[in-house]
């Protein structure tokens, strides 16, 4: 299937394209059988009463989420953000409109939960959930990739990402679950990451990668695991312990670490930053996979956290992290629970801290230095990842999670371009494999998804003759990988921007 | 019809002011769990409030995405706020100075509204994607506020009616006194859809006038490691842990 998969063609003007209804309506993500679903507490299989368990579970999300109750109200169908989603521009398919996809929830609540709905549904386009309704809901809630550009564009804010969450917990309730999302959660919880690689094989592949170091650089450069007492806990995306081009960055952070004489440690039982709880909208299984964290925190008693490369991991971490566990500052004094762990972590850091702003950190102290040129075979550009742009912040200011990452590229290399303004920062594009789509039965979606993104790359390639688009997330990373070849492209111009500060950091004993 | 007009008047009003208060109350009840402002997003209160102000105001995000439903929707607005301005002079013995002040503006503006809304009707019918997401609602929507417009600049431009006596009317129904409503065709119309448009107000799309007050994209602060931020429902969740 996967040959027959070809990009779509480039708009000469990026126009909005023409509607073709149901150009996507058969292409579904695999559903998950009963071991994976029942494996973390979902209904193995579609329940006999799914329609009143779904309106029931869709009543209780709306009561304690605002964001639903609001977001179900407020639209105006004006369609500002109609064209804003990189899955419509790329498949056309009219439901991939975020509003149109919001509106494949809205049309339910109308029905059930408003007055007008309940008296005239033609009228207010109100329906009943029928099956057929429920598959179209997993069809469509399992083609967006929660990257929230819509939510940028909409004078009320609405976030399509909340609604496809509401509406993937919704289906979970009901034994209506997606394979690679829920497969994956099972793994963490199982094994301890998302690729489900155990302990012994993850302390291998590091000892690999000391050797791997050793050879290139001469520099005996660590990469510890399970350190008690270390000053910082890496949580990372486990695809940076062996996928390409993510290792490379995973080096990166390890000479950033080794450069500035800061004892650190991986946790083997918390090795993912990832956290596929918020893809699908459930907050238990969010929480419980953060507590991970904060468990490997207390039990190695360090005094930093500090996140890989990962986008959707970075929002986890930046925005909920606190929230779930308690992690950064302010909570009630009565609080035991976040008390304990705030009391062993050093406040005078955020809590926690994204890779980049420790590089940063440490570069504007002067701690770090750099050989630019060995960068100079790269004419750089910048991949903004949906989930850190909108989602997330860097530093003291808001913004700094476009400043930072580009700060660093500065830093360590001589030639750096930026993609259409429209494109980039808060505008980006999403890569068109986030959100719980990174699998290759949505291999189709993933391609055409990357249309826009690939459209304002290969004008910066035929400007600027610039050949590596660095970026700060594992699934940009691997979903540029698979699909940037398709599109004519060298799979190795995608990498970290780690694996830039690691081809240029000068290691070895500071003057 | 005076008789009907004052029991209509004070029945929609009564179910604009109960379901408009009992959906902000509904609002403001639900708890948000977790910190969701689309970032960028201001890391104060203050600045919080300024990107409300912003985003009410002057639409920002809309004028992010898209120019023409910009200006439309802006138009109309703008041109509602000085409409109702204006009319504040029914209500109100002795006009005060600004209301006389804003009363020639509000006459254009009636003008304005009807172009605005007619614009949005254009893009509505006429741009595929549009059209594809209008509801029949939709599209009676703007029928309605558009026939409100009319009705109202045919009093002014067309048959006048006596205002004065209009503005009777309703100071009566303010205080209780009952007064006679001039018998006028345009004017029974004028009145008749503005009440049905505050009886669907707190059912209708019309939600989105207090929702963007409510949305958490837009109204809170970016500060999550800087303050820990639970709602009581996920606190709950610590006990059994």
């Amino acid at each position: 299937m996967a040959a027959t998969i070809t990009a779509p063609a480039y708009r000469i003007i990026p126009i909005i394209p023409a509607l073709k209804p149901g150009a996507m309506e058969n292409v579904r993500s695999f559903v998950a059988n009963d071991k994976i679903q029942e494996a973390i507490g979902f209904p193995g299989k579609l329940v006999d009463d799914w329609h009143d368990r779904a309106i029931a579970r869709m009543g209780e999300l709306l009561s304690k989420y605002r964001s639903l109750k609001v977001y179900m109200d407020a639209c105006v169908h004006c369609g500002a953000c109609s064209d804003k989603c990189h899955y419509f521009i790329g498949t056309q398919d009219p439901k991939n409109m975020p509003v149109a996809r919001q509106d494949l929830m809205r049309s339910v609540y109308r029905r059930y939960f408003t007055l007008p709905g309940k008296l005239f549904p033609k009228l207010v386009g109100a329906r009943d959930l029928t099956r057929e309704v429920l598959d179209e809901w997993y069809t469509y809630f399992y083609q967006c990739s929660e990257c929230r550009r819509c939510s940028v564009f909409c004078p009320y804010g609405i976030d399509t990402a909340e609604v496809t969450m509401a509406a993937r917990e919704i289906l979970d309730s009901v034994g209506y679950g997606q394979k690679y999302s829920n497969e994956i959660i099972g793994k963490v919880h199982k094994i301890g990451n998302n690729l489900g690689l155990p302990g012994p094989a993850l302390l291998d592949t590091l000892q690999g990668l000391e050797e791997d170091v050793k050879e290139a650089t001469g520099v005996d450069v660590r990469f510890p695991v399970d350190v008690k007492g270390a000053e910082v806990l890496l949580i990372t995306p486990s695809a940076d312990f062996f996928a390409e081009p993510h290792i490379d960055s995973l080096i990166g952070y390890a000479k950033v670490f080794h450069a500035t004489g800061t004892s650190w440690t991986l946790s083997s039982m918390a090795s993912e930053a990832g956290n596929f709880g918020m893809f699908i909208g459930n907050y238990e299984q969010m929480r419980k996979i953060a507590m991970r964290i904060r468990a490997a925190a207390l039990e190695l008693g360090v005094k930093r956290i500090v996140i890989g490369e990962c986008g959707h991991a970075w929002r986890v971490a930046y925005s909920f992290l606190n929230t779930l566990t308690g992690a950064g500052d302010g909570a009630d004094a009565n609080d035991r629970f976040a008390m304990l762990l705030q009391k062993q972590l050093d406040q005078r850091y955020k809590q926690p801290m994204h890779i980049c702003e420790f590089t940063w950190d440490m570069i504007e102290q002067g701690a770090l230095s750099f050989d630019k040129a060995a960068n100079d075979k790269h004419i750089i550009t910048f991949h903004d990842s949906c989930n850190v742009a909108r989602g997330s912040r860097m530093g003291d200011f808001a913004g700094g999670q476009f400043e930072i990452p580009r700060n660093i590229i500065k830093a360590v290399a001589n030639n750096f371009v930026e993609m259409a303004p429209n494109t980039t920062r808060e505008q980006t594009f999403c890569c068109g494999g986030g959100g719980g789509l990174l699998t290759d039965d949505l291999l189709e979606l993933r391609v055409k998804g990357a249309l826009p993104r690939m459209e304002v790359l290969q004008r910066v390639v035929d400007e600027h003759k610039v050949n590596f688009m660095a970026t700060i997330c594992a699934i940009c990373k691997a979903q540029f990988t698979k699909i940037m070849p398709i599109y004519g492209f060298d799979r190795r111009m995608i990498g970290g921007v780690h694996q830039l500060v690691s081809n240029a950091i000068i290691l070895g004993d500071k003057q | 019809m005076s008789t009907l007009f004052a029991l209509l008047f004070y029945l929609a009003f009564a179910l604009f002011a109960l379901g408009f208060g009992y959906r902000i109350y509904v609002y403001a009840r639900t708890p948000a769990p977790l910190k969701i402002p689309t970032t960028p997003a201001p890391i104060s209160t203050g600045g919080v409030v300024l990107r409300m102000a912003r985003e009410v105001v002057f639409f920002e995000s809309l004028f992010k995405a898209n120019l023409w439903t910009w200006g439309l929707g802006w138009l109309f607005h703008a041109s509602l706020i000085l409409v109702l301005l204006r009319h504040l002079r029914y209500f109100i013995e002795p006009v005060w100075g600004w209301v006389a002040f804003v009363q020639p503006f509000g006459m254009y503006a009636g003008i304005t509204m009807l172009l605005g809304l007619a614009g949005l009707w254009a893009r509505r019918l006429f741009v595929e994607r549009i059209r594809y997401i209008s509801t029949p609602s939709d599209h009676l929507m703007l029928v309605l506020l558009m026939a409100i417009a009319v009705s109202g600049l045919s009093m002014k431009f067309v048959a006048h009616t006596d205002v004065v006596a209009v503005k009777s009317f309703f100071l009566g129904l303010m205080h209780f006194d009952w007064q006679p409503l001039p018998a006028h065709f345009g004017l029974y119309l004028h009145l008749l859809l503005v009440a049905v448009l505050l009886l669907i107000f707190p059912v209708s799309k019309l939600l989105h006038a207090p929702g963007v007050f409510f949305s958490p994209s837009r109204n809170q602060a970016d500060n999550p490691r800087e303050k820990r931020h639970l709602a009581a429902w996920a606190a709950k969740l610590e006990n059994e842990a």
